[in-house]
């Protein structure tokens, strides 16, 4: 766009012309007010009438805009890829991207929503561990973004969020952009992000830049936003400001591990427990997490509860005994908790009555260790935190870091005798596993040949197409009871991304989608269960992952409802008694039915579909895998059982 | 986290599926009809939790095959003691009731998982 010479937006976010553009530009017509200044009180003169700055001294060009140096900042960060809804806000940074930055790290990725991009990047941190870039166009765009943001900050997920504005009122173009501005841009999205700041120069920027990296992959990791103004992308790097440029050095921090005191207690009390438990939700960050915690489970050989807000235990591992929770944490006498979003929940029953009551799980005298980073960083306004558990030992610290020095303090401690206990321990966790593993596979052949197609029948036709691929489940949404975690066998910390962290619909699309994206180059087969009503929120995502060539087998759970919701329209018609048989108005998604083979070859992608019969399921998913092996994305639409 | 509501439905069908024994012999034969127990079962929503054919899931215990017999279903049914919502005569009459347990009584034995190539 044309600059201005003397003042610009950049003067203004200095602080500068503040006293009217027209006195601080010489010569201009401006500057000539058509009738005499007023004297303020201060003594400063009031022009007759505000007017911008002149038009005849007008620069058309510049080879070096500020959105290059934005660029070069992204690049020392590492991004991979940005993604976005194009919105003017951010014209000169998009531009910067593709030209200068050649569209190579990051790269830019087209999405139909900002809720895609944001829920994309939520499930690409989850397989790659590194934050993915987003950029939502001024106000409009961060409030389409806001949900998706939401559930990465339940989810504990960076999301590196660059916001457009237009702060200075007086170079806004009339119409839109003055709906596309905002004064406070964060404060949107504010009580559920990290950080936010809206830098005024470029070396603000710098910092603010690189400080927000480091905000968001400190432990408890959530989403940032840094405001990008308008004129500090579009407008001329300033000679005064480009020679004091630099790209300002990342050091991330070190997630915090417990105190060491902490640590052997909770050592001394597992070590001495009859019946330990360790559960475990958002523990794995990285692999090397669920590594850690199969070393301590068997250091005490002690089952362990997978609550599957990350991948954290093998699921054939014979002490994962999450099947059994009800039970073990009943009998526990100590419970070990690692990054647990709900600890209360974890060891307390909630009865959903007209009279809601709760009580606890766990016997008297029970013993509490919690480990989490989320005690580390509260907020107050949305409610994620849960109710307050009454635990024994309470280590703000990262539990993934900690759980080296933990296992040390247990191996440490463990006498003869206990190693003897331990072992027997171990014998009959084996001996339960595998009934567990008898017992899950007589329940799956209820309902086997039904139709609508069972979840059971559903996840063994998928299990049997993928189980000598290198998979990944990129996301499980709209509740197939769990069938795919009971019936495959989850081993790499890939294999599973956990959920969206906040429950807002919608996020399974997307974040499958990015999850597939950072699997590609490792020629992973991403695999994605995904729920009728969860696509419906933005199914322009199927259209992203075609352009952009991303190999995703999509398998559609059709229930053809929210069904949640009818489940609880029904427990409200059952408790006021007054008729129970309308539970489909306002929660159903039929007549007409979504055919959603139609909607996916509409967006550009392979799809099959509606499967109603069983025999049917597993020719239809050999010829998408096919399509996907080829590096696409396919989708085969499956009417099932609610559950 | 989804876990949590799995897992109290687990512990229903835990306690439920523990008492699902195959009916005693003398146990009088229900009155319903297990066509029209089959779609009351469909109209009363009983499906939602439990899935057309009672297999069960996340949200609801198994019911068929080998559903309670008749008096423990209607005790329960009436006054249910954990998440399931109360189905009072008020809006399920005991002769609706006997026709869906008609219903589940008529669901047959699955096929053994041992016969199944892909749950072996």
């Amino acid at each position: 766009m044309a600059s201005k010479h003397s003042v610009d937006r950049r003067d203004f976010l200095k602080g500068a012309a503040v006293t009217g553009a027209a006195a601080l530009v010489p010569g201009s017509v401006a500057a000539e007010p058509p009738q005499a200044a007023a004297q303020a009180p201060g003594g400063a003169p009031i022009a007759g009438r505000e007017a911008d700055p002149a038009v005849d001294v007008e620069v058309l060009t510049t080879d070096r805009p500020g959105g290059d140096f934005m660029v070069d900042i992204l690049k020392s960060l590492n991004f991979e890829y940005i993604a976005s809804n194009p919105g003017s806000s951010f014209r000169g940074i998009h531009e910067s991207i593709i030209n200068y930055g050649n569209n190579q790290a990051p790269e830019f990725l087209t999405c139909c929503h900002e809720e895609s991009s944001v829920a994309m990047a939520h499930g690409y941190f989850k397989v790659e561990g590194k934050p993915m870039a987003v950029l939502c166009h001024g106000t409009v765009g961060l409030q389409h973004a806001a949900m998706a943001i939401y559930n990465a900050y339940c989810d504990r997920v960076p999301v590196y969020i660059l916001a457009g504005n237009t702060l200075d009122a007086t170079m806004r173009r009339p119409g839109v952009e003055w709906a596309h501005s905002v004064q406070d841009a964060a404060s949107m999205v504010r009580d559920f992000v990290k950080w936010d700041d809206n830098p005024v120069s470029l070396p603000h920027f710098a910092e603010s830049a690189v400080r927000a990296y480091k905000i968001a992959m400190t432990p408890p990791m959530m989403p940032v936003v840094v405001v990008i103004d308008g004129g500090l992308q579009e407008d001329p790097i300033p000679p005064e400001i480009a020679s004091r440029l630099r790209v300002p050095r990342l050091t991330t921090a070190t997630p915090p591990q417990g105190d060491s005191g902490a640590v052997a207690e909770a050592a001394r009390l597992l070590v001495n427990a009859q019946n330990p438990v360790i559960v475990a939700d958002r523990l794995a960050r990285t692999p090397a997490g669920m590594t850690r915690l199969v070393e301590l489970a068997e250091a005490l050989q002690a089952p362990v509860i997978d609550q599957r807000g990350r991948m954290n235990f093998p699921s054939s591992h014979p002490l994962n005994q999450s099947a059994s929770s009800g039970s073990l944490i009943a009998n526990a006498d100590v419970i070990l908790g690692l990054e647990l979003t709900d600890f209360w929940g974890t060891v307390s029953t909630f009865r959903d009555s007209l009279h809601r009551s709760s009580r606890s799980r766990i016997k008297p005298g029970t013993r509490l260790i919690s480990i989490t980073a989320t005690d580390l960083f509260s907020k107050s306004n949305f409610q994620d935190f849960q109710r307050y558990p009454e635990v024994d030992v309470a280590m703000a610290a990262d539990a993934e870091a900690t759980l080296p020095a933990l296992t040390e303090a247990v191996r440490r401690l463990v006498t003869d005798d206990r190693r003897r206990a331990f072992q027997e321990r171990r014998a009959r966790f084996e001996q339960a596993r595998a009934r567990e593993r008898d017992a899950v596979r007589s329940e799956a052949t209820l309902a086997w040949d039904a139709s609508p197609i069972s979840t059971a029948r559903m996840a063994a036709e998928i299990w049997a197409q993928i189980r000598n691929e290198d998979w990944s489940l990129v996301s499980e949404s709209g509740n197939s009871s769990g069938w795919a975690f009971r019936l495959w066998e989850f081993n790499r910390h890939y294999q599973h991304l956990g959920d969206s962290g906040g429950a807002g619909v919608g996020y399974g699309a997307p974040a499958a989608v990015g999850g597939a994206l950072a699997n590609r180059k490792y020629g992973r087969l991403s695999v994605n269960i995904q729920g009728d009503g969860d696509l419906l929120y933005a199914p322009g995502v199927l259209w992203t992952a075609a352009h952009h060539r991303i190999p995703l087998l999509t398998v559609m759970h059709n229930n053809r409802a929210y069904h949640q919701e009818i489940m609880h329209i029904q427990r409200m018609a059952n408790r006021h008694q007054r008729g129970i048989t309308r539970w489909n108005i306002g929660t159903t998604i039929d007549d007409p039915n979504v055919d959603f083979a139609k909607v996916a070859q509409g967006l550009g992608v392979y799809a099959e579909g509606p499967i109603v019969n069983a025999r049917d399921l597993g020719p239809a998913l050999q010829r998408a895998l096919a399509v996907v092996k080829k590096g696409e994305p396919a989708l085969v639409d499956v009417v099932t059982q609610p559950r | 986290m989804k876990f949590p509501m799995l897992l109290a439905a687990l512990v229903v069908a835990t306690a439920i599926a523990a008492a699902q024994t195959p009916a005693p012999a003398t146990q009088p034969a229900p009155a319903g009809n297990a066509e029209t127990g089959k779609k009351l079962y469909v109209s009363y929503g009983c499906w939602q939790c439990h899935g057309y054919e009672g297999q069960g899931g996340a949200a609801g215990p198994r019911l068929a095959p080998r559903p309670l017999p008749f008096a423990g279903f209607s005790r329960y049914v009436r006054r249910p003691t954990n998440q399931m919502p109360p189905y009072t005569a008020k809006v399920v009459p005991d002769a609706d009731l006997e026709h869906i347990h008609a219903y589940l009584m008529s669901r047959p034995a699955p096929p053994a998982a041992s016969t199944i190539p892909l749950l072996k």
